[in-house]
């Protein structure tokens, strides 16, 4: 236990926890919207993640990015990233939800089929990536998918550096960007869910699915707009983490969705600004505990803090509902 | 091509059916007969084409994994189809039988083979610990037999553990959680070096015969046979009691709980109880399972017990076919023995497992051999689906 440890650097750790919880938080999103308007945990959604990593990263290794380019051409890099990564998770959202899930929301199934197809879907996706396309892209893109199921690196984007520092907390600027720009990007999703058309179409699926369609909402078309939108913050994620960590590898949905998943559950599954709570929450309290015991046992805090979540207030922090997410 | 498919599949289910029919009214010396035969097949599996006096019989020798380059040992391969048949069977009392989607039953398995490895080998920490606390000889250890049941207590113990504050939870949940269980076993095994020996793993854990060594006659580590014949033997054994208990009240109650939880508790089968003994059960078989395994093997450590593994055992439930024993062993068999046969597809198998899974979800979602029951509340949904387009 280093508790003084912990205190000594209580402001450093929680900066470092926001930053690492800004990325579970837009994750979170993802299995919130669906759940919300179909109470369903969309297990796969930890590879639509997955694939937009990869799109980053095939991306920029075709463009020939070298490490620490100019600061024009970062943000160029960066942008291009977020739309790459934005339609490859939204398209693989989007695929998953009319490939699989319409075909079994016709036949009326239990929910543990769906869950069921999720984790198989899930694992052809992370076979896919980490066997198929290395074998078939092999030639094309060597620097990206040398070996099959290695982790594969990035070019660095932007070197990290000191910001500014408040007393002995330092702030980097990557730091800030993930964390301004998730917020960033959770604000305009807050907003398109409450204040526009379409945002109002998903609140009223959310809250009566009959009621709505009588009142002339398309219901496929809001279930398909929810897939493709946590598709999308997931993208975001995807870039966010690529500038970040500089890597990725085909199995690194699994642990990253289960975190996501937890924090969707701690802020109240269904509710928006749920997930963004729960996700900073649970980014601070595993850096804490990462502290405290070792960094080695950082995955189980984070699976503990689900288990007595659950058991203690399964509606999470907020309350879970999509339809009244304006509380 | 897909209604083609579909009338295919209705008539092999059709034949199915009519197969288990004929069967349950055959007069009982017959049945005695053809159950006798059975165990002889199985019992002889090991020497599948190949007879002990080196005689080969071409057609079934193509069958044997050791038949092609490179192939595993068939008896091995064998010993680890019996492995998965238990697990596929434990696993089946609680997703099949009680409608539970256990995700992290690796956990099981894995306590089950540490508690083998961790009271059995003279290696292991704990075992060293007591020899030091009581003067022992250093060359003490738990025997294997008290080591079972040390795996089956432990085991049962952890289910009811993980089951207590899990169980009341909806389903969806149950399985996050499992999953996120299955985790933190192997985290915890990797990570209390003091206790597990981390990733270093342990070796020298004990079998019938005790410690692995030359001087065993029956159990060695290069025969696999004997191990095969064992695990079949607990196979067998595990099959006659699940039976029972599936025809038992506690099956009946079971199979109340997942059509219709509510309905269950009105009639006075309190499910959280029965929910848990399901937990209990299956986290038993599991634990057998697993030590079965560590004390074949001889030598574990965490990488053995990964996450993919929970979900290839449910892959084994679902596409044999959730609810029946039949069914579910005829998926764990068909999941641990055509990677092994069909070795250039090796690299393949987790993306057929990921496909099987899906495809079988989506096309006929009560798996290969379905339970009877099963297929018709699935039915049932579907109908109500027809009549009133529904929501989810």
């Amino acid at each position: 236990m280093h508790f003084d440890e912990l205190i000594g650097h209580l402001g450093q750790h929680t900066v470092d926890g926001l930053s690492k919880g800004a990325i579970y938080a837009l994750i979170a999103l993802g299995y919130t919207l669906v759940y919300g308007v179909l109470r369903l945990i969309n297990f796969a959604h930890s590879e639509v993640f997955m694939v937009g990593t990869f799109s980053v990263l095939i991306l920029w290794t075709q463009l020939g990015v070298q490490n620490n380019p100019p600061i024009g051409q970062a943000i160029l890099f960066l942008v291009l990233g977020l739309v790459v990564a934005a339609v490859a998770s939204g398209g693989t959202a989007l695929a998953l939800e009319r490939i699989a899930y319409r075909p079994l929301r016709r036949k009326n199934a239990p929910p543990l089929i769906f869950l069921i197809t999720a984790i198989g879907l899930s694992l052809v996706f992370v076979e896919l990536f980490g066997q198929v396309l290395p074998k078939l892209l092999g030639g094309v893109l060597p620097e990206a998918f040398g070996r099959p199921r290695q982790i594969v690196g990035m070019p660095t984007i932007i070197q990290q550096e000191t910001l500014f520092t408040v007393g002995n907390t330092a702030i980097t600027n990557i730091q800030l960007i993930v964390f301004v720009s998730a917020v960033a990007m959770m604000a305009l999703l807050d907003w398109f869910i409450n204040r526009t058309r379409y945002g109002r179409g998903v609140r009223a699926v959310a809250q009566n699915p009959e009621t709505a369609a009588l009142m002339g909402v398309n219901q496929e078309r809001v279930i398909m707009l929810i897939f493709v939108l946590g598709g999308i913050m997931a993208g975001a994620a995807a870039l966010l983490w690529s500038m970040r960590f500089g890597f990725t590898q085909n199995s690194i949905g699994f642990v990253l969705g289960l975190k996501a998943f937890t924090a969707a559950v701690l802020g109240g599954i269904g509710n928006l600004r749920g997930a963004l709570l729960g996700g900073l929450f649970l980014g601070i309290v595993e850096v804490y505990g990462a502290t405290l015991f070792a960094s080695n046992w950082e995955d189980v805090i984070a699976f503990v803090v689900l288990i007595v979540v659950l058991m203690f207030r399964p509606t999470g922090l907020l309350g879970e509902s999509l339809g009244r997410a304006r509380a | 091509m897909i209604d083609k498919i579909r009338s295919a599949d209705r008539r092999r289910v059709g034949f199915l059916t009519s197969v288990s029919d004929r069967w349950q009214a055959l007069p009982k010396w017959q049945k005695a007969i053809g159950v006798v035969a059975l165990l002889v097949f199985v019992y002889s599996l090991p020497y599948l084409g190949k007879l002990p006096g080196g005689l080969m019989i071409p057609g079934l020798n193509n069958l044997r994994t050791d038949s092609i380059d490179g192939g595993n040992n068939w008896a091995g391969v064998l010993f680890v189809c019996a492995i998965y048949v238990l697990v596929a069977i434990g696993l089946n009392v609680v997703v099949g039988l009680a409608g539970l989607l256990d995700l992290g039953y690796i956990g099981f398995f894995a306590i089950g083979a540490y508690s083998v490895a961790l009271f059995g080998s003279v290696n292991s920490p704990v075992v060293k610990w007591i020899q030091q606390e009581f003067n022992l000889p250093p060359t003490w250890a738990v025997t294997w037999g008290i080591c079972l049941l040390i795996a089956i207590v432990l085991t049962m113990i952890s289910g009811v553990l993980l089951g207590w504050p899990t169980l009341r939870l909806r389903g969806d949940y149950l399985a996050i959680v499992t999953l996120g269980f299955g985790e933190i076993i192997r985290i915890v095994a990797r990570n209390a070096t003091g206790v597990t020996n981390g990733p270093v793993g342990i070796s020298a854990i004990p079998g019938p015969e005790g410690p692995p060594s030359a001087d065993n006659k029956v159990f060695g580590l290069i025969d696999a046979k004997p191990w095969y014949w064992l695990a079949i033997t607990f196979v067998l054994l595990i099959v006659i009691l699940v039976r029972r208990l599936e025809h038992s009240r506690v099956g009946r109650a079971w199979l109340a709980v997942r059509e219709d939880e509510d309905a269950a508790a009105v009639m006075g089968v309190y499910p959280f109880k029965f929910k848990l003994w399901a937990f209990a059960m299956g986290a038993a078989l599991g634990g057998l399972a697993g030590f079965l395994f560590g004390s074949r093997n001889a030598f574990i450590d965490p990488t053995q017990f990964n996450a993919n593994l929970s979900i290839l055992f449910v892959a084994m439930v679902v596409v044999g076919g959730s609810g029946n024993m039949i069914g579910v062993s005829l998926g764990a068999v068909l999941l641990a023995y055509l990677p092994e046969r069909f070795r250039d597809f090796a690299d393949y198998r987790w993306l057929a497992f990921g496909l099987a899974m899906v495809l079988v979800m989506i096309l006929r979602p009560q798996g290969l051999i379905p339970s009877r029951r099963r297929a018709r509340e699935l039915k049932d949904r579907a109908a109500e689906a027809e009549e009133a387009p529904a929501h989810v």
